[in-house]
């Protein structure tokens, strides 16, 4: 029995994603199923009409999936939901959620917990990534400016 | 990686989980870190049905594996280096001959 | 924690490292109490540098760009101590590697690692490893810009990252800022070289898809000069061609070195430019304040004036025959007039190449504090540095190095032999490597000549993983196992600089290590025989090729 759990989404969506195959068949259907060797460039127009992209880790160590995320989120500006299908660990939940998945398939024993964890898990990121946190050099720039705005406020005052 | 090669006699080995110190499967069904103490089985048949039995009994320790072992003088001596390594340690004074002043 | 002048910790990089520790101690007890499987456990632990070798548990700490502080160096004695069997092995990719490591254990040594600002992420897994740089960076006189702004710059950007935890296989970075290249930039994954453009700004040259292991491969130069505030994206679109066309399908195929042989240079370099400019100028983008901030805390410390040249030293080099040759072989000229760069050689004679105990490190870290700003570095050739040195200084440190064993005048010679733990400790080995490191120090152990055969690099793997640098070895030795007999393949020509980088020749069949020693000696005698003024061993292998040396070796066999 696979649960899909919830990441930042209220709800996960109930479509059953199309195999890629299918689903360019029937550009119509909002869920396809992307496997981790394809470009998400295959998915063209049809984007805007998606609701649910599933994306696959075959293996858990086949980390393919996180640049495909990270494309459809960052470059092809894909809002809907991002699930992840598949060899997916609680471990790796944190990496997930900052490439954009929102959802995430999970056999026996459910993950309980553990996505709502992995968010908070790490209070610092050293990259920009999809999921809007701010990296640690971009806070450590805007401290200094606004120490620096401070220190010209004082002296002009 | 050599770990085993061929031979009539086997043991089975791992390493424990907690802290990783080489262990041998007993004659109990218990694992040893005494080299002494492993069970050999002394045909392939009998090896094969040693090393599920040893997996079985496997929680504290990591992924138990066969051992070629020869009889010395009725005692037995695994085959490979990297086995006699393991039951042996290192084969080097950790420091310099002359360095036990600096330790 | 005391000065430092390099990068320091903030808040921000305490609280990840500490939340990482606070992750890591959670998986081992889902271990320890059976929720994971080792098969799910394996991949976190080595996130994290944990090994299983023969005997125990291995732990391999980072440290970045080879940089210490006294009280880190100390910190690491204290773990030794504790934890290990009092020593520890300090190794090729400016690591430290404890050998005797109880996993149950492990989470309070990270702790202890985090308490001096250090841990052990990322060396290990298939991610992007421990950065590494030039040992004599910011003390050299010879570079651009010290390379270690730009290694703490990746290593931020790659702690980690979210997308690239799983690539195909492991990613080893490295960074240079001087023409002599002593990060080996060409035999990295990426290499990043930075030297001017005509208009004098500072950028990188690109190296991607070298390597050392089965295949090894010299990198090819993808961009020759990249702007300082694009090498995030660049780096990025790098990784993430890498992330998504690498091969899976063979371990011994997965690194780029063979995605950038088998689609060709041309196209790899299409395929990163095509990420990078979708990249390019986005929140990757380094702008000069961030940079200029990480700069700033590589700032050298204040060196006093002082004479260029130092009386009692030179006094002292008149007579004394050793400390001559210890002045000519383990001493450096420094950027800053009478000051000097020192190398404390832990290649004591009969020593296992690399290894230093706990009070060997603690007098170390006394030393650094006494005599070099309380700096110390790692090499890649397994010595420790001093970087900070007063030429008036230079006499009581090499007492009290002799002292220590880390005084033998070795550095670069054929007594510098570099090895990985080989056999001895290593899960994955054919061959022990620590061994016949002892005995051909020892078969080479005369100083006066050492000095006469001049540099020779010897290098030692106990495996086609290369861990020994064998590949790029004047003189590499690759264990093997041939039916249960450790055997050991020579080869000659390596050369691990920016300039000249070459993957050494197989020589010839491989040999039983007494046999190996000999065939070194009579190489080394050829060699002696036929040099022409000014040649080192591989420059008279260059220019007489392998044949005499094959002659040598294998022709007049009984
Ligand atoms: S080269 Fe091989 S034997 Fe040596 S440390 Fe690396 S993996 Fe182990």
């Amino acid at each position: 029995m696979v649960t899909v759990h919830s990441g930042s989404r209220a709800v996960p969506s109930a479509l059953s994603p199309l195999p890629l195959d299918a689903w360019l068949l029937d550009l119509t259907a909002a869920a396809v199923s992307l496997p981790n060797t394809a470009s998400p460039d295959l998915l063209g127009d049809g984007l805007a009409r998606l609701e649910l992209i599933a994306l696959h880790f075959p293996k858990f160590n086949d980390g393919r999936a996180y640049s495909q995320a990270r494309l459809l989120r960052g470059r092809m500006g894909y809002r809907g939901e991002l699930r992840a299908t598949g060899d997916v660990l609680r471990d790796q939940l944190p990496f997930m959620l900052r490439c954009g998945f929102d959802s995430f398939e999970k056999a026996d024993p459910p993950f309980g917990e553990a996505v709502r964890a992995a968010a908070t898990l790490f209070s610092v990121v050293y990259q920009p990534a999809e999921d809007n946190r701010v990296p640690a050099a971009e806070l450590r720039r805007l401290a200094t400016a606004g120490a620096m705005a401070a220190a010209a406020a004082v002296s002009l005052g | 990686m050599a770990k085993n090669l061929r031979g009539t006699h086997q043991i089975v080995t791992a390493n424990r989980l907690s802290d990783g110190v080489v262990v041998f499967f007993t004659r109990s069904g218990d694992w040893s870190p005494d080299f002494n103490d492993a069970v050999v089985a002394d045909d392939p048949a009998a090896a094969e049905t040693l090393l599920p039995r040893a997996r079985g009994a496997a929680t504290a320790t990591v992924e138990p594996y066969l051992v070629a072992v020869e009889l010395v003088d009725g005692a037995p001596v695994p085959v490979s280096m990297r086995e006699r390594i393991r039951v042996g340690g290192l084969t080097f004074p950790v420091l310099a001959a002359g360095a036990s002043r600096y330790a | 924690m005391p000065d430092s002048y390099f990068y320091r910790y903030d808040a921000h990089d305490r609280a990840l490292v500490a939340e990482r520790v606070a992750q890591f101690r959670d998986q081992v007890a889902r271990r320890l109490s059976g929720d994971l499987t080792e098969e799910q456990f394996k991949p976190l632990r080595l996130t994290n540098g944990l090994y299983l070798q023969l005997h125990a548990y291995m732990l391999r700490v980072a440290i970045p760009y080879g940089t210490l502080t006294s009280g880190q160096l100390r910190a690491l004695a204290g773990i030794a101590r504790r934890f290990d069997r009092g020593y520890g092995h300090f190794t090729t990719r400016q690591n430290l590697q404890f050998n005797w490591i109880r996993l149950e254990d492990a989470p309070d040594i990270l702790e202890a690692l985090a308490a001096v600002d250090m841990h052990a992420m990322q060396t290990s897994g298939n991610c992007i490893r421990n950065v590494t740089a030039d040992h004599f960076a910011g003390a050299a006189g010879d570079e651009v810009e010290d390379p270690r702004i730009w290694a703490e710059i990746v290593r931020q950007w790659s702690t980690l990252h979210p997308e690239f935890s799983f690539l195909p296989r492991k990613f080893k970075i490295a960074v240079t800022g001087s023409p002599r290249d002593r990060a080996a930039v060409r035999v990295h994954d990426i290499g990043l070289r930075l030297h001017r453009d005509p208009a004098g700004a500072v950028g990188f040259e690109v190296i991607v898809g070298g390597g050392l292991g089965r295949t090894p491969m010299i990198g090819k130069t993808l961009r020759d000069f990249l702007p300082r505030e694009d090498l995030l994206a660049y780096l990025e679109a790098t990784l993430r061609v890498y992330n998504r066309y690498g091969r899976r399908d063979n371990l011994y195929k997965a690194r780029i070195k063979i995605l950038v042989h088998e689609i060709g240079a041309e196209r790899m370099r299409g395929e990163v430019d095509a990420e990078f400019h979708a990249l390019r100028g986005t929140a990757l983008r380094l702008p000069d304040e961030v940079i200029d901030a990480i700069a700033r805390q590589f700032a050298a410390p204040a060196l006093a004036a002082r004479p260029a040249r130092s009386e009692d030293v030179e006094r002292l080099r008149a007579r004394d025959r050793a400390f001559a040759r210890w002045l000519a072989a383990n001493v450096t000229p420094h950027r800053v007039p009478g000051y000097a760069i020192v190398t404390a050689a832990l290649k004591q004679l009969g020593a296992p190449p690399g290894d230093a105990s706990a009070t060997q490190m603690d007098a170390v870290a006394d030393l650094a504090d006494r005599h070099s700003s309380g700096e110390v570095r790692v090499s890649h050739e397994q010595n420790l540095i001093l970087p900070w040195v007063p030429l008036d200084d230079l006499q009581a440190l090499w007492r009290a190095l002799d002292a220590l064993g880390f005084a033998d005048p070795v550095a670069g010679r054929i007594g510098d032999i570099v090895a990985c733990p080989g056999l001895d400790y290593c899960a994955l080995a054919n061959a022990r490597s620590i061994p016949l490191a002892q005995r051909l120090s020892l078969r080479f152990g005369d100083a006066a000549r050492q000095q006469e055969i001049g540099e020779l690099k010897v290098r030692i793997s106990g495996c086609i993983n290369a861990c020994g640098h064998h590949h790029v070895g004047h003189i590499g030795i690759l264990g093997v196992d041939r039916n249960g007999t450790e055997l050991y393949q020579i080869s000659l020509g390596g050369d691990p600089e920016a300039g000249s980088t070459a993957i050494g020749e197989i020589l010839g069949p491989a040999l039983t290590e007494e046999r190996t020693i000999e065939a070194i000696e009579a190489m080394v005698d050829l060699y002696l025989a036929t040099r022409v003024a000014g040649e080192r061993f591989v420059d008279t292998y260059r220019r007489l090729g392998a044949d005499p040396y094959k002659e040598k070796v294998y022709g007049h066999r009984a």
